[in-house]
């Protein structure tokens, strides 16, 4: 299967990120490194390119029936307002997590790259009348100094907070931006239409805050800020209490259900999941990576999920899922490379604190 | 002292009967920031060809594997504290280990240094 090339696929080149096949798209998992992208986003602004994921929007009126596909509460969720939620099936697994937006007109929903053509088709196979906003790149400006850079070519995004959002222009191009992302940073994730996509990208990268960042960088960020990729941390086998996100079942579709798998879900939340996704510390510098067993009292317990190593912590960490009985802070495993046992430790998560700006605009 | 290389971007500097192996520039570069090194333990019997050290990046791990058959001598102690050696230095201090060769005829179907960066050149 040829990649598809997304719109930015030419500056990427010439910026020298190195592309890599991801979902079936081309992306550059790297330009610098990704030791030195995770710690300019860390300590100024890195921008990503995540046009792969899907942007769809719904009529206004589709929050009720978008309720019976997912346990968050759409109904009353303000305009200019993210709801995280998580597309479920029967069993209560996990078919995708995404993000919610009431705007004036519509829902606006960003879905992950590699299951975009499956949910859309479960939108419709639902009843809702899913538009497919292919004319639309995705940015993500990450970072301490993002508000700062982007604020010079976006006077008030600063007025924003964690998790709302806004319709703004720059030259005269529609841009719809939140403060968001994936990276424990604060932040804003922006979408673009495509033709004007890349000059804007490049009055960005003239921003002396803000560098290119890659895939790699993406993943060693969210690894450290505790977010699951679905695909890895999440699947149709893992509930939402097993993950984790609780927090996504909203307060009032705790009380009324009427959601896929609300019966195992509901039954996980209050009398406890099985097992559950935790944070280890590895001692040592060896990361463990996906798959590896996590060994406790002897035996194979768990695996894990998503390993690597944390470059603003200087260690290797990983998630994994383990019994309820081995998910308390401060539980020694041990995790299973290559024949060897690494010791390693449950801690909270986020592994690197998270530096969201919320409340409310001033 | 004699250089070669393997088409998976290992090289063995020769001197007699001891060699000294590592991983190529090109392949520090395409494995990205290193950030561990597994390598074999003084003694260890390899053999050409087979999975003999394990290189981390951030991302994924990579097996390197011995260009000659040999028993390894010495392990580079450096890497463990200082495993970005194999991105600053990959033909140099960031060297995985020492043996001493079983089969010097191997060494024929080895790349030479031009060969090698011929082939690099091709992909």
């Amino acid at each position: 299967m040829t990649d598809q090339l997304l719109p930015l696929d030419a500056l990427h080149r010439r910026l020298g990120g190195r592309m890599v096949s991801f979902a079936g798209h081309a992306m550059p998992i790297q330009y610098d490194g990704i030791i030195a992208e995770h710690q300019w986003t860390r300590t100024s602004a890195g921008l990503f390119d995540v046009s792969h994921m899907g942007q769809l929007t719904l009529p206004a009126d589709a929050a009720v029936a978008l309720e019976a596909l997912l346990p968050g509460d759409i109904r009353d969720l303000r305009e200019g307002t993210l709801r995280y939620s998580l597309l479920l099936n029967d069993n209560g697994g996990v078919l995708d997590d995404l993000m919610v937006t009431r705007r004036a007109g519509d829902l606006y929903l960003v879905v992950n790259g590699a299951t975009k053509v499956a949910d859309v088709a479960h939108l419709r196979a639902a009843g809702l009348d899913v538009t497919v906003r292919d004319d639309l790149a995705l940015l993500a400006l990450q970072g301490p100094q993002a508000v700062t850079a982007l604020g010079r070519l976006v006077p008030g995004v600063d007025t924003l907070r964690f998790m709302r959002a806004a319709a703004f222009a720059w030259d005269g191009a529609e841009l719809w931006i939140s403060r968001s992302g994936y990276t424990g940073e604060d932040g804003f994730e922006i979408a673009v239409p495509a033709a004007r996509v890349e000059a804007f990208a490049e009055a960005l990268l003239a921003q002396p805050e803000i560098k290119p960042a890659g895939l790699g960088a993406r993943d060693s960020l969210r690894l450290e800020a505790g977010l699951p990729l679905y695909g890895h941390d999440l699947t149709p086998d893992i509930s939402p209490v097993e993950a984790g996100l609780s927090f996504a079942i909203s307060k009032r579709r705790k009380t009324e259900g009427g959601f896929p798998g609300a019966a195992r879900i509901l039954a996980e939340l209050f009398e406890g999941a099985g097992r559950r996704r935790v944070g280890l510390a590895i001692e040592g510098r060896q990361p463990v990576r996906e798959g590896a067993a996590v060994i406790v009292d002897n035996e194979v317990a768990g695996l894990v999920t998503s390993g690597g190593f944390g470059p603003a912590l200087g260690s290797p960490i990983a998630m994994a899922y383990v019994p309820a009985a081995a998910a308390a802070y401060g539980t020694r495993v041990e995790v299973e490379v290559r024949g060897r046992r690494l010791p390693a430790t449950v801690v909270p998560m986020p592994f690197f604190p998270k530096s969201y700006v919320r409340g409310v605009a001033p | 002292m004699t250089l070669y290389f393997t088409k998976d971007h290992e090289w063995v500097s020769v001197d007699g009967a001891s060699g000294t192996v590592g991983v190529t520039d090109y392949a520090q570069g395409q494995l990205g920031d290193v950030v561990f090194v597994e390598v074999p333990a003084a003694g260890t019997g390899v053999t050409k060809g087979s999975a003999t050290a394990v290189v981390e990046s951030v991302k994924a791990a990579s097996d390197v594997y011995s260009p000659v058959s040999g028993t390894v001598s010495e392990a580079n102690a450096a890497l463990v504290d200082e495993p970005a050696l194999v991105n600053t230095d990959p033909e140099g201090r960031g060297w995985f280990f020492k043996l001493t060769l079983s089969e010097p005829g191997e060494l024929d179907e080895l790349m030479s240094e031009e060969a090698y960066k011929t082939y690099v050149a091709s992909l």
